[in-house]
Order: structure tokens, then sequence, then C-alpha cells
């Protein structure tokens, strides 16, 4: 399973989201490949899950990935059940 | 430089938030005045070339505000072929918030900007930031903090001296 963050540089908000995700799926023991993205370059790639700021929700409205949208960036909770509901909605 | 040298380079948040790169209670009117003021900490120490600044604000007007990563606090950065000198971090407080154009998370009064050199070397600085605004009760210390000493103690949740004082 690939999760890929997006933010528009792809090294600040999406780096901050990808470092708590490795921390979610290593304490769940699950097994993704997480990547970064910026906004110029996440066309044409390919993810499982797209994780992204709730306010790029604009920017991925043709994704045929799953979108979880985040509000709070810094927000554990949140992120946690959000990324694990995606998941757990892929494994199904 | 290979991938292994730029960890090898990585610092830490202590390393590069100093006393002269955290102001807190700033007066401001606009985030534009936000952004300068703590661009400003980045020019003033060399840390940054001045259109740094610039294209920190460019992208924010042309990406959108998801920069307020969360309520209240704003991560600013550009890219390191924008002007970075050196690894960099700086921090301000506002005395009263202002609107960054976020549908959720407005007002501000906690701004943050960095300068990377590339895509990996502040990755542990990062997930300290991270971390640390992730806790309500740093980030309630952070917000209370009247003067910079107290701000950088807030920040990086020391109560040491971290920098000696009045040299």
């Amino acid at each position: 399973m690939i999760i890929a963050t997006l933010c528009g540089m792809g090294f600040g908000t999406s780096m901050m989201l990808k470092l708590f995700i490795e921390d979610i799926l290593r304490d769940e023991e699950i097994k993704a490949k997480v990547v970064s993205w910026d906004l110029g370059s996440h066309k044409g790639q390919d993810a499982d899950i797209i994780v992204a700021p709730s306010d790029m929700a604009r920017h991925l409205q043709s994704s045929e990935s799953t979108v979880v949208l985040i509000k709070n960036l810094v927000d554990k909770v949140e992120i946690r059940i959000k990324v694990l509901e995606a998941i757990q909605s892929l494994q199904d | 430089m290979n991938k292994s040298d730029d960890r090898n380079n990585s610092f830490s948040l202590e390393k590069v938030l100093t006393l002269e790169s955290v102001k807190a209670k700033a007066s401001v009117e606009s985030w534009e005045q936000a952004a300068n003021i703590v661009g400003e900490l980045l020019i003033n120490s060399k840390k940054v070339e001045p259109r740094y600044v610039t294209r920190m604000k460019q992208a924010l007007a042309e990406i959108g505000p998801y920069v307020v990563v969360a309520p209240g606090i704003a991560l600013l950065h550009a890219r390191p072929e924008d002007g970075v000198l050196e690894p960099c971090i700086s921090l301000i407080t506002l005395d009263t918030p202002v609107d960054f154009g976020h549908s959720e998370n407005d007002p501000v009064d906690i701004v943050i900007a960095f300068g990377a050199t590339n895509k990996i070397t502040h990755i542990p600085a990062l997930k300290r930031i991270a971390d640390q605004l992730s806790e309500s009760e740093i980030v309630d210390k952070i917000r209370s903090a009247k003067t910079d000493k107290k701000l950088l103690e807030a920040f990086l949740d020391s109560h040491q001296d971290v920098i000696p004082e009045g040299n």
C-alpha cells in the first residue's frame, strides 16, 4: 500500500504529515510506504491513499485515490482516526 | 552531496532556534506583516536572502492558506532554491491574532518560518516542531509567553538558560 501526503511544496506540511503517519503505521504494525508529494508533481502518480490539508480539497476532486482531508495537521488523534479509517476501508 | 551526507548534516531544533530567532507578542495588522517580521528574523541573521521572505508570502497567496496547519498556528516556508543560505527556523507570537484566510484555523497568533537547504536535513527539526505543536500544554505556554526568552523556553520545552543572556 502506498500512502501519499500532499502539500504545495512537498517538504513542509506534507513532510510533517508523513512523519506522523509513519509513527501511526509503526504503532499499528501496518506495512505501507509513505511518500510526500507537492502539487506540481503529484499528477500522474499513483497512491492508494492521499492525505492532504483540508484546504487543498479542490486540488483533489478528480483523484481516484482514497482522499483523507486533515483540518488540524498537528492533531495526532484526528490524523490517526482518519488515516486508519481509510486503510480499513481499503482492506474491507 | 549524496543522501547519507545530507542525513549526517541534519540539525536539531535547539541548534537553529535561538533568542535571535524568536519574538514574543509582536504587533501586526495583517498576515503579510506577520510574515515580514518572522522573515526579518531570518534575514537579519543572514540565514536567508530577502527574496526568500517574498517567496514565502507568494507561496501562501498562490497555493492557499493551508499553511495555517492548526488552529492559530501558521508554518511558512519557501524552497531551498529561493535563497536559503543556512538551515534556519524563526518563531513569533502575535499580541492580537490576524486572519490568514483559512476557513477553519483562523485567526493566527503563532507564526513559524523555516528555511531548508534540501529535502532531508530539516526533518528531525520539523518533527520536533510538529511534536511540540501537538501538545496543547506546550502551545498554551507558547501563547502566554511575554518575553522572547520565555517563548524560546516554552517552544523548546526547557527551563534552563538555553542561551547566555546579556551579551
